[in-house]
């Protein structure tokens, strides 16, 4: 995390190389915006740009999450299958009121990233398969919950779904607030410092007297209740539940999201302006293949090449 | 040539051989050593006994083959995946190889058996060789390199067959078909030759100068580098060969159904983790073999049988058990390990 503070005399390429690294994102949503702007029909209007933002607010949520994990050198791949969970066990308790359903779907995506958490702090397996484990376990609990699409018939998740503030859906309200609350939590909490610190090196961390493992159970825990979160906004824009299909390729989105905004999965540092820009970015090119009436086929080769190309170009940044 | 892994395997070997340890503080190091090798496979012994008790159908022939023709397919995937996991990385693209692997297969066997076996095997072995290059000459994390893939794959494989809505078909009587539905010695052809590649398979990683810098790579990639060992080629080889065993794999099980089927393969690459790590594998590399995998896959189907022949647990099960065996499986690996290097 150590910000290395450039020389006046550091070679240009260099400097373009880490400009690109540090504000590629944004540049690249510019360039989809203009591009768009000028060649695509209908973009530019208030309806639109709502649809993406309500289509972003969920992935953006989930990458949230993903970027602290990452932060702390894990992953969690997780957190489709969390989201699945949540649906699940939304619709099963809607009957005693959203309320108490969402409360309940926030705590069994908590206990997942319990789970998670405990397997890579305490046991010391790798993230990526510890949360492998419950990815195929939380898919198989959610469907062993609710086999199959339900609809969910209930006056206030309607509202969550599809309300809005002077013009601003619920749920963008939601992303944004989550987003600057994490951004906080990151950059101003003792919290944030020692993820980082770990992230940097766990090692050190350890050595230095951080609570090293509670850290990493808190940072699973916030992935599964962002991704829980995302599941019972998911479903609120959806009014249905399907455990089977609603947040597949998630985790994919999610690290796409977050390493295109430029978190080097090498951990130590964490962009939250970047993570949105990242997720916002993917939902741009997605909408500017279809718009263009592309395949969904060409929609997931642009974004493994877009993924491939931001993990390049974040390798020299690894190294250092 | 000797490696830090090596030597452990070697000490496990002798200490369960020989057993002239002195008993104490060293005999429970071997028996975390033992467990750690054979557990996946008493386990596999239990579980068989206890379901030919429990169902009648279990022990019958025709079960037993189905189970055999079942696992053939993923035996081959996690053969490479084997590989990939000694020197310490990870395929998660296997399993869109495999789907690709098949609808090419079905595409090309109008062409003809050469073209219907080669077309999945070359295509799927570039991929294969795209992720290696990625990952050893950049220095890309795998997981990210072989997520990517996993997407584009899927993306190619939807693109060759009309967004997913078109299936081809072999036709049935040609040679192709027959590799995928005949039975020499009432025992279907992909198993055969899923025996074969693992003999070939074992043969190639422990006796092989090319296996023998798989596994310095996954015990110590600087070390190995050190040595003089080609790391980044021995990287290269073992995606490649990944790519080549899920592309086959694809091509056998396309024969096998007769059809390119576009929505095969999701979720494969766990099974194939899974069977790999139950086998007694270690994700850290370095240390690993093929007839624990080929166990790994052995188990995991068993359990998938059972499951369904309980009948009244739905499918869904089979996940959350496969899950927490996963889970279970290593945490106990972990385990193990970390009492060997303690003692």
């Amino acid at each position: 995390m150590a910000e290395l503070s450039f020389t006046q005399g550091t070679l240009d390429r260099a400097r373009l190389l880490r400009l690109s690294q540090e504000y590629g994102v944004y540049a690249g949503v510019v360039v989809l915006l203009l591009f768009n702007f000028v060649f695509t029909a209908n973009f530019a209007s208030a309806e639109n740009f709502r649809t993406q933002a309500v289509q972003v607010a969920p992935v953006l949520i989930v990458a949230l999450g993903m970027a602290l994990a990452i932060g702390t050198e894990g992953v969690d791949l997780s957190v489709g299958s969390v989201m699945a969970l949540s649906t699940s066990l939304l619709s099963l308790y809607l009957g005693y009121g959203p309320w108490v359903a969402t409360l309940i779907a926030l705590v069994g995506g908590a206990l997942i990233g319990v789970a998670n958490g405990a397997l890579v702090a305490f046991v010391g397996v790798q993230p990526i398969v510890a949360t492998l484990a419950l990815m195929v376990a939380a898919r198989g609990l959610a469907l062993v919950l609710l086999p199959q699409l339900k609809d969910v018939r209930d006056p206030g998740m309607a509202a969550l779904g599809s309300g809005d503030v002077l013009g601003v859906p619920y749920l963008v309200l939601i992303a944004a607030a989550l987003a600057l609350l994490v951004a906080f939590a990151v950059r101003r909490t003792t919290f944030g410092r020692q993820l980082l610190a770990i992230g940097d090196s766990r090692p050190a961390a350890r050595l230095a007297g951080l609570p090293v493992r509670r850290v990493l159970v808190v940072v699973y825990v916030c992935s599964g209740v962002l991704a829980a979160v995302a599941g019972v906004l998911a479903t609120a824009r959806l009014t249905a539940s399907d455990p089977t299909s609603l947040g597949t390729l998630m985790e994919l989105s999610a690290i796409t999201a977050v390493v295109v905004g430029g978190t080097p999965l090498s951990g130590g540092r964490v962009r939250i302006g970047g993570t949105v820009a990242g997720a916002v970015l993917i939902q741009l090119l997605t909408t500017t293949l279809v718009k263009h009436d592309l395949p969904p086929s060409w929609t997931q080769i642009a974004q493994a090449v877009v993924i491939v190309g931001a993990v390049y170009a974040a390798r020299e940044r690894g190294k250092r | 040539m000797t490696t830090g892994t090596e030597e452990t395997v070697v000490r496990a070997e002798t200490a369960a051989v020989s057993g002239d340890d002195p008993p104490g503080a060293r005999r429970s190091e071997r028996l975390s050593a033992v467990a750690q090798q054979h557990g996946a496979l008493v386990t596999l012994a239990v579980v068989v006994v206890a379901a030919s008790l429990g169902f009648d159908t279990f022990l019958t022939g025709d079960n037993l083959e189905n189970m055999a023709l079942s696992s053939a397919f993923l035996a081959v995937v996690a053969l490479g995946m084997t590989f990939v996991i000694v020197t310490g990385g990870i395929d998660l693209s296997v399993g869109s190889l495999f789907a690709l692997g098949g609808v090419l297969a079905a595409w090309g066997s109008q062409y003809g058996t050469v073209v219907a076996l080669l077309l999945p095997l070359v295509v799927c072995g570039l991929v294969g060789l795209v992720n290696g290059l990625l990952i050893a000459r950049s220095g890309l994390a795998p997981f990210i390199v072989t997520l990517a893939s996993m997407l584009g794959a899927r993306g190619v494989l939807l693109a060759l067959t009309d967004e997913g809505s078109r299936t081809y078909l072999v036709d049935k009587g040609s040679f192709f078909a027959d590799l995928g539905q005949g039975a020499p010695l009432g025992i279907g052809v992909p198993v055969w030759i899923t025996v074969a590649l693992f003999v070939l398979g074992a043969v190639v990683l422990r006796r092989t100068r090319f296996g023998q810098y798989v596994y310095a790579v996954g015990g110590n990639e600087d070390a190995a580098a050190l040595m003089g060992a080609p790391v980044a080629r021995t990287k290269v080889g073992v995606y490649t060969l990944s790519g080549v065993c899920a592309g086959l794999a694809g091509a056998l099980n396309a024969a096998w159904l007769v059809s390119g089927v576009t929505i095969l393969g999701s979720g494969m690459e766990l099974e194939a983790i899974s069977a790999v790590v139950i086998g007694g594998s270690l994700l850290t590399g370095g240390f690993g073999y093929l007839s624990g995998t080929l166990v790994g896959v052995a188990l995991l189907k068993v359990i998938q049988n059972v499951i369904n022949q309980i009948g009244s647990l739905d499918s869904a099960y089979q996940q959350v058990v496969s899950g927490a065996f996963l889970a279970v499986v290593v945490i106990a690996q972990t385990w193990l390990g970390r009492r060997q290097r303690v003692l």
